[in-house]
């Protein structure tokens, strides 16, 4: 009975390995095996920063660019582009650090409410039906978007202002909050060092005074700042700023004459000039 | 500047339906299943009924307030609704113990576990009842004998129900009369078929359900038991009798009808209730177990979501 | 047994408040704001400049393009600037700004009252005429008519559909129309099969108006070929495709204009308006705009100037109420909630309605409980919960294989839902996300 029983599920066993391996053989889709490796090195968040569907998909790009000068995963940095290349020996672009900023400062405060929204929170709804609950029509909504979309967790809505704000050290500059923004007022800058970065946070496009009577932190287009930049940094269009990340050399001029306040600086240490011209003052009145 | 205007997408207005409304629209329709219950089964149907309910609700909060940690939903009804229907498909003297773990069953794993009203798979209810079922069959299946106004909860006398009768090939069965009433053996809410159709109109009228499902079970059944008597009358029983025996029309118009368990379009909802119809009376006539309902809504609710995949509803224009 | 269209539909309260009053003529303001694009298509492209003298008639927007219309000053006075002004949805478009002077009408237009019955016009004369008159569908879709009577080719109209359902809540503006322009109306339906070169009308009303269906049978009884159909109240009865359904039993495909069964359907205001255009030469510079809500003194329906501001329409009929929550154009079901008092009515405008706040306000949002009873009301059979789903996750595979493009607005869902999801909200942004998939694929 035992040996019966031994025979009969040993056959069905080898019967089924020999099945298993004939498939296998006669089924077999060659890869490249150094995909699998460089896949291993990546950061497996499959966000699609790099461009491609998800980390295979990058892996195979990499394995089969000629070089790595296009392809940068976001996530991972210099750090795993430098291990790509080792295993694929080929050359790595040079790539700045970039991070997502959110280009817009209308905080409850500055920004008056002309009107409720009642719809569905989501900001792309929003959007195809209405300019805002502001007299802005360029500025951020806050309903969250780039927070739903965000799979690292790096950005969340201020309760106080009612605007996104991105955390420095978690933001992978993947770009999905870009593109889950309907009103493009997310921008991947470079991140600059020691993170200190300098730019516009307005994406209003009136003229000054329809975009200052909307806002008082509205970028209204005077010009001041490009006129103070020495560096040719700052181009205005359609009434509004931009800082062109790559000429800027942080030099903090812009931002004090900025008549409303739109021109962002951050991780700067305080400045030192406006202690000094504040005391400098103080000695005049005195 | 007058006050803030709202704006939203249209529509403006609502029909003010809500989730409360439709299920309280139910509990009023369990009502009077519910008094003839408490009329043959007394005390024993009030005990079970009023532990059933305050276990479901309480199971409910506890889960939603320290494991989900959401707002709490127990406002919405439909623990209240699943702790009767819980009830309905137990015996009348069934211990209070195995009434509680029945709800754990039924809210904890039927419905909590996959995340609350909306996203269970099967019918809660039926989750419990097969659960103490197939742990407690004695139990569960010693059905007190109907006694009007009894005061007995364990003590009770027990009997057979009509299925099992059927099924042990007894043919001493109750009168028709007392099958409409609910003059007869088995689970509390199942008995009374007036009082059951009496539930079935009233959520038809409230437009609360639609007709299509109820009438899908009750007809394949009649259909299929009638084939059968046809052929054989001396060892299948005539069709009536399933009708108004066992849990069907509990079955058909409280149990498959639950929203979120059964299918989205009506010709989906007739092909589920056409399988349930099928499945029932090949389980009460070829199967082992006397009673069918519970285990063929079981099997239609796993197959819900391939019907909603694979029939649409009917589309504009389309053929 | 009285017709209706066969899948899903909704009946709200009908709460015409303004049912039974007269038309009344609303003062010309002081200003106008004529919005350049009142229609669907491209904008038009105007033709004069800051300073200009204008009368009223005279043509001031140029259409843009094949799917255009013209836009006339509806008033006579002085072009104060060509600017951008906030339209219902707070985004800016260009408009006419014209300070009135007087009333001064071009001399073309005949402002006589008597009625005139002849038409001797061909096909092609009517149809220049009407986009001369720049009219657009008076409904409230907006859809410049003269493009719907040019069926493309290959293409027969069989039988023309009057709209005359008037299905959204609250709105009695076409209903005041067919009571006192009645003789007019048939005129216009009569040029309208002229041009379209159709044996056949069929005037589609709702039996919720029998004095409009008694007064119209009298009055089609010298017009051997035009009908008059009750039907049964059921929103959305005037939806395109339902009306088609409801009164010849047949249901246009998934992406297929009317013209493929054989009908044009054009609204009765339309066809009032083309009586104007063509026997009158007048081009669309008023029309008629039902002013109500549960919170207004005087519910009213007015005939209005182009380009007024709904404040003024809102005074005549009794003033903002304090606790207005909601200012709507058109109907509670389709209409859209603009963010001021302040912008101007446009040739689509068929209602103001004001909602308190409580009335305005939505209630909290359940999880879906999958009752079905969305996939029950919806008039095109699609499931919307589950167009939803798709559109929250944004799977357009999937939306576009349930035929999302289906979908007609027409909030039938989000009003039934009992766990108030707002699903038409996502359905109408997934909606357009397809429709542009499918137009990227396409080119």
């Amino acid at each position: 009975m035992i040996l019966a029983a031994i025979i009969s599920l040993g056959g069905i066993g080898i019967t089924g390995a020999v099945l298993l391996y004939v498939a296998s053989r006669k089924f077999e889709v060659y890869e490249d095996p150094r995909i699998a490796q460089v896949q291993d090195v990546l950061p497996a968040a499959n966000c699609g920063g790099c461009g491609y569907p998800g980390c295979s998909g990058f892996a195979t790009a990499c394995v089969n660019a000629d070089s790595l000068d296009n392809l940068l995963c976001p996530v991972g940095g210099v750090e795993v582009m430098s291990k790509v290349s080792t295993i694929l020996g080929k050359e790595v672009g040079k790539a700045d650090p970039m991070i997502a900023v959110v280009r817009c400062n209308g905080t409850c405060e500055a920004r008056p409410h002309t009107n409720q929204y009642g719809g569905a929170q989501n900001c792309a709804i929003a959007s195809s039906l209405y300019g805002g609950e502001t007299g802005c029509s360029y500025g951020c909504f806050g309903y969250g978007d780039c927070v739903t979309s965000c799979l690292f967790g790096a950005i969340h809505i201020n309760s106080e202002t009612l605007l996104p704000e991105v955390i420095d050290d978690k933001c992978t500059a993947c770009g999905t909050c870009v593109k889950a923004c309907p009103k493009s007022i997310i921008e991947l800058r470079k991140k600059g060092p020691k993170s200190r970065r300098i730019y516009v946070g307005c994406a209003n496009q009136d003229k000054g005074g329809v975009a200052r009577k909307a806002c008082n932190h509205a970028c209204i287009g005077c010009s001041k700042c490009e006129k103070e930049c020495q560096f040719e940094a700052i181009t205005i269009a359609n009434s509004l700023a931009y800082i062109d990340p790559m000429k800027c050399r942080l030099c903090r001029k812009c931002a004090p004459v900025c008549p409303t306040n739109s021109i962002i600086e951050t991780n700067f240490p305080p400045r030192k000039e406006k202690v000094t011209e504040d005391s400098t003052n103080k000695q005049e009145t005195n | 500047m007058e006050n803030k205007l709202i704006i939203s997408p249209s529509p403006h207005i609502h029909g003010g339906d809500s989730i409360q409304k439709n299920m309280y629209g139910v509990l009023i329709a369990l009502i009077p299943a519910m008094l003839v219950s408490f009329y043959y089964f007394g005390l024993g149907a009030l005990i079970v009924i009023a532990v059933s309910i305050t276990s479901c609700v309480m199971i409910e909060y506890l889960i939603g307030k320290f494991l989900l940690k959401k707002e709490p939903t127990i406002r919405d009804g439909s623990a209240i609704l699943t702790g009767i229907l819980l009830a309905f498909n137990l015996p009348s003297n069934l211990p209070v113990w195995i009434v509680i773990i029945g709800a754990f069953a039924a809210i904890g794993i039927g419905k909590m576990a996959f995340g609350g009203l909306g996203k269970n798979i099967f019918n809660p209810a039926l989750v419990g009842r097969v659960f103490l079922l197939i742990s407690f069959p004695a139990q569960m299946t010693t059905w007190p004998v109907p006694e009007p106004m009894s005061m007995h909860y364990t003590d009770g006398q027990t009997g057979a129900t009509v299925l099992s009768l059927l099924n042990e090939g007894v043919s001493k069965l109750p009168s028709y009369t007392d099958m409409l009433l609910g003059n007869m053996g088995g689970s509390l809410g199942e008995v009374g078929a007036i009082a059951l159709l009496l539930g079935l109109v009233y959520l038809l009228a409230r437009k609360i359900i639609t007709w299509h499902i109820p009438v899908a079970i009750i007809g394949t059944v009649a259909i299929f038991t009638g084939i059968m008597y046809g052929v054989n009358p001396y060892s299948y029983a005539n069709p009536l009798v399933h009708l108004l025996s066992g849990g069907l029309l509990l079955g058909a118009v409280f149990m498959a009808t639950d929203y979120t368990t059964s299918p989205m379009s009506k010709t989906g909802m007739l092909v589920y209730g056409v399988g349930i119809g099928v499945l029932t009376t090949m389980i009460r006539l070829f199967g082992s177990y006397p009673e069918g309902v519970s285990f063929a809504v079981l099997i239609m609710n796993a197959f819900t979501p391939l019907i909603n995949n694979y029939i649409k509803p009917k589309h504009f224009g389309g053929k | 047994m009285l017709r209706t269209f066969r899948i899903g539909g909704i009946h709200p309260p009908e709460s015409k408040l303004s049912s039974g009053k007269k038309i009344s003529l609303l003062d010309i303001p002081e200003q106008v704001i004529i919005p350049l694009a009142q229609h669907i298509g491209a904008p038009a492209q105007a033709v004069v400049k800051k300073g200009d003298v204008v009368k009223t008639g005279t043509l001031i927007g140029k259409a843009g393009g094949f799917v255009s219309a013209n836009i006339h000053s509806s008033v006579s006075g002085k072009v104060t600037k060509i600017d951008n002004t906030l339209d219902a949805s707070g985004y800016k478009r260009p408009a006419v700004f014209i300070d009135v002077e007087g009333d001064e009408w071009k001399e073309s237009i005949d402002r006589n009252g008597k009625l005139i019955k002849e038409c001797n016009l061909s096909s092609k004369e009517i149809i220049n005429k009407i986009a001369e008159a720049g009219i657009a569908g008076m409904g409230g879709a907006t859809f410049p008519t003269q493009v719907k009577l040019m069926p493309p080719p290959g293409n027969k109209a069989e039988l023309l559909i009057i709209n005359a359902a008037e299905c959204e809540p609250y709105l009695t503006s076409d209903h005041s129309l067919m009571m006192e322009k009645g003789e007019e109306i048939i005129i216009g339906i009569s040029i309208l099969m002229k041009a379209i070169d159709t044996k056949r009308a069929v005037i589609g009303i709702e039996h919720n108006k029998p004095d409009a269906i008694t007064h119209f049978n009298n009055l089609v009884k010298g017009y051997a070929n035009v009908e008059v159909m009750p039907l049964k109240s059921r929103y959305p009865q005037g939806g395109e495709k339902q009306l088609i359904d409801a009164v010849v039993r047949r249901q246009v495909r998934s992406g297929a204009l009317p013209i493929s069964v054989g009908a044009v359907v054009q609204n009765v205001g339309t066809a009032f308006a083309v009586y104007e255009a063509v026997q009158k030469n007048k081009p669309l510079i008023e029309r008629v705009v039902t002013v109500t809500g549960k919170s207004l003194s005087n519910p009213s329906n007015l005939l209005v100037r182009i380009g007024t501001p709904v404040r003024n329409l809102i005074d005549a009929a009794g003033g903002l109420p304090e606790h207005a929550g909601k200012i709507i154009g058109g109907g509670p079901m389709m209409g859209k909630a603009l963010i001021s008092a302040d912008v101007p009515v446009t040739k689509g405008s068929s209602g103001i309605l004001i909602l308190s706040c409580e009335e305005a306000i939505r209630r909290p949002m359940y999880d879906c409980i999958r009752c079905a009873k969305c996939v029950n009301v919806c008039p095109m059979g699609l499931n919307p919960t589950l167009l939803m789903d798709a559109t929250d996750f944004k799977d357009w595979e999937l939306a576009e294989k349930n035929y999302i493009v289906d979908c007609i607005e027409c909030g039938s869902c989000s009003y039934t839902c009992p766990a108030n999801r707002v699903l038409l909200d996502y359905i109408r942004l997934g909606k357009g996300k397809v429709m542009g998939i499918i137009r990227a694929r396409k080119s």
